[in-house]
């Protein structure tokens, strides 16, 4: 039977949504237990949120120092040791998960299976490859641990609060290596929905112009109460920071609705909102490619439409 | 210090890929093949360490079939010193090419490898950190920006929250994002110049790398097509539409 060990991703004390979608993933292998992987210098409020994810048999929390940060060539040793007895290692298919997940693998001396969308069977799985212009069957060789990373928006995130797994502290007997040293997290200060779980997105692309016109997608995000994101794009030419890029190289998100707002759409953009439930397109293209694949299309000036748009919402 | 560049040949990212409709594969017959992206921003990274006088020698290293040392030549014309060429007729995937640049990494001793964070191809995104747990060294993954000095490069990482920054002791594996740079255009005279250049070919199977494919494709499938949808006529249309399906 499979007994999958799923890792926690988490920042500043908190677990980040990511942790539940990958536990869904978990949960379609069908396996008799579903352990969540807290590393961490202080564990314990991850690992009481983690304990309240649906299908979590138990939380494992490795409390170490070297453990603040993120950082893959400490926490993947750790890993890999904790693997032991498990037939899969999942982790969310996020910066985080991608930079620890194939150093676990290669510890172990197997393959990587990167951005499960859907679980066929305990060592089937299907993923995306050209920037999800085909889709591929793959099958993991059942004699070895699977290791994976979880694509987020093919998974809705398990529901939280029914259960109460128990929390086991583990010690791991693993040397750890000080050639890689945390130096700063800068973050993007933002009271905003986060981009990467968030029910609405508002994104601006080239036709937004500039950085100060920019102002007009987060003024309207925040009206509707949507995350803000951007294309590659936006991004390159300055507008707003790269944790805002979504498409094959940035985010790959799903919300309920996303409104792409002076961007063409790429197939490296459009990769990143397929799984978005309406998309809304706005754009004075007629011929602009994201019309092809959004519900509801609107050819026109950006700078005059949002002004409608938040007129025809009333007060 | 040497620099060892993985140099992928890929379906050119502007080609619009179908699969075969059997399912054996995706359609790679005459289409426009290409550098991986992210591979010209890791040669264009390195060839600025070396005008930077941080390296001496920067090194392409392609895995494929006889025919790649035209792919090779190219990362020549952009300014490689040499290159090597692992010839193997099959895929290679990611383990197998990390086991084959850490052998490759015996024998050059490089102070810094740097490898595009993914190809565009099977978008995988796993050779460096792969190799950089098998070489028991740093890894920086997803770099937008390298500063390099007194054996340590400080590496600005593009991550989910925003922008990490971490120290890693050289040597190290760095993969590089979008950002990193703008790699440069190839001109004609360096396109003669790299027909001088040397090309290391060793065969695949010469260097003790076994190919341990864990995993096996089944099947390829076209992705789930979204139906296009319908035009509205303004705003106030649109946000009755979009009340309607209950999402503003």
């Amino acid at each position: 039977m499979s007994k999958i060990l799923v890792i926690a991703e988490h920042l500043d004390g908190k677990l980040n949504s990511s942790t539940a979608r990958a536990v869904s993933a978990a949960s379609a292998v069908k396996g008799e237990a579903i352990d969540v992987l807290v590393l961490s210098d202080a564990p314990e409020a991850v690992a009481a949120e983690a304990a309240k994810i649906e299908g979590v048999s138990r939380v494992l929390t490795v409390a170490r120092p070297e453990n603040a940060h993120p950082l893959a060539a400490v926490l993947a040793p750790q890993i890999a040791k904790a693997a032991t007895g498990y037939s899969h290692v999942f982790a969310p298919s996020t910066t985080f998960g991608k930079d620890v997940a194939p150093r676990v693998a290669a510890l172990l001396g197997v393959a990587q299976v990167s951005d499960v969308m859907s679980v066929e069977a305990a060592h089937t799985f299907t993923r995306p490859i050209y920037a999800g212009n085909a889709i591929i069957t793959v099958e993991a060789d059942a004699a070895h641990t699977v290791v994976a990373t979880i694509r987020t928006a093919s998974w809705p995130a398990a529901p939280s609060g029914a259960n109460n797994a128990p929390v086991e502290a583990l010690t791991v007997d693993a040397a750890l290596p000080t050639h890689t040293r945390f130096v700063e997290l800068k973050q993007g200060s933002s009271d905003r929905p986060d981009l990467q779980s968030a029910s609405k997105v508002v994104s601006g692309g080239r036709g937004v112009g500039s950085k100060e016109n920019f102002d007009i997608i987060y003024k309207f995000a925040d009206r509707i109460g949507a995350a803000v994101g951007a294309s590659r794009a936006a991004v390159d030419a300055g507008y707003c920071p790269n944790e805002m890029q979504v498409g094959q190289t940035g985010k790959i998100i799903a919300p309920e609705l996303y409104m792409a707002i002076g961007i063409s759409g790429a197939i490296q953009h459009l990769t990143g909102i397929k799984d978005a439930g309406t998309i809304v397109a706005i754009n004075k293209d007629g011929e602009a490619p994201i019309f092809e694949i959004a519900d509801f299309g609107l050819m026109g000036d950006l700078f005059k439409i949002i002004p409608e748009l938040e007129a025809a919402l009333g007060a | 210090m040497k620099i060892l560049v993985g140099y992928k040949r890929v379906v050119d990212y502007n080609v619009r890929i179908q699969v075969k409709p059997d399912g054996s594969g995706v359609v790679t017959d005459g289409v426009k093949l290409s550098a991986n992206p992210f591979d010209d921003i890791a040669l264009e990274e390195a060839l600025r360490l070396r005008e930077k006088g941080i390296a001496e020698e920067v090194i392409v290293v392609g895995i494929g079939p006889a025919d790649l040392t035209a792919h090779l030549r190219n990362g020549l014309a952009m300014g490689a010193n040499r290159a090597i060429h692992v010839v193997t007729a099959d895929a290679v995937q990611p383990l197998t090419a990390a086991r084959v640049f850490l052998k490759l990494i015996e024998k050059e001793q490089p102070g810094l490898v740097i490898l595009g964070k993914q190809a565009i191809d099977d978008d995988a995104n796993q050779t460096g950190q792969m190799l950089a747990a098998l070489w028991d060294r740093p890894q920086a993954t997803f770099a937008g920006k390298v500063e390099v000095a007194d054996g340590k490069a400080k590496v600005t990482r593009e991550v989910d929250a925003g922008l990490e920054a971490i120290e890693v002791d050289l040597p190290a594996v760095i993969t590089t994002d979008l950002r990193l740079n703008e790699p440069r255009f190839i001109k004609l005279p360096d396109i003669m110049k790299a027909k001088s250049k040397p090309i290391d070919s060793i065969e695949f199977g010469s260097l003790g790398v076994e190919a341990h494919d864990h995993l096996k494709t089944t099947q390829y499938a076209a992705p789930a097509k979204r139906s296009k949808g319908v035009m509205v006529k303004d705003a106030a249309e649109l946000v009755a539409a979009l009340k309607q399906k209950g999402l503003l």
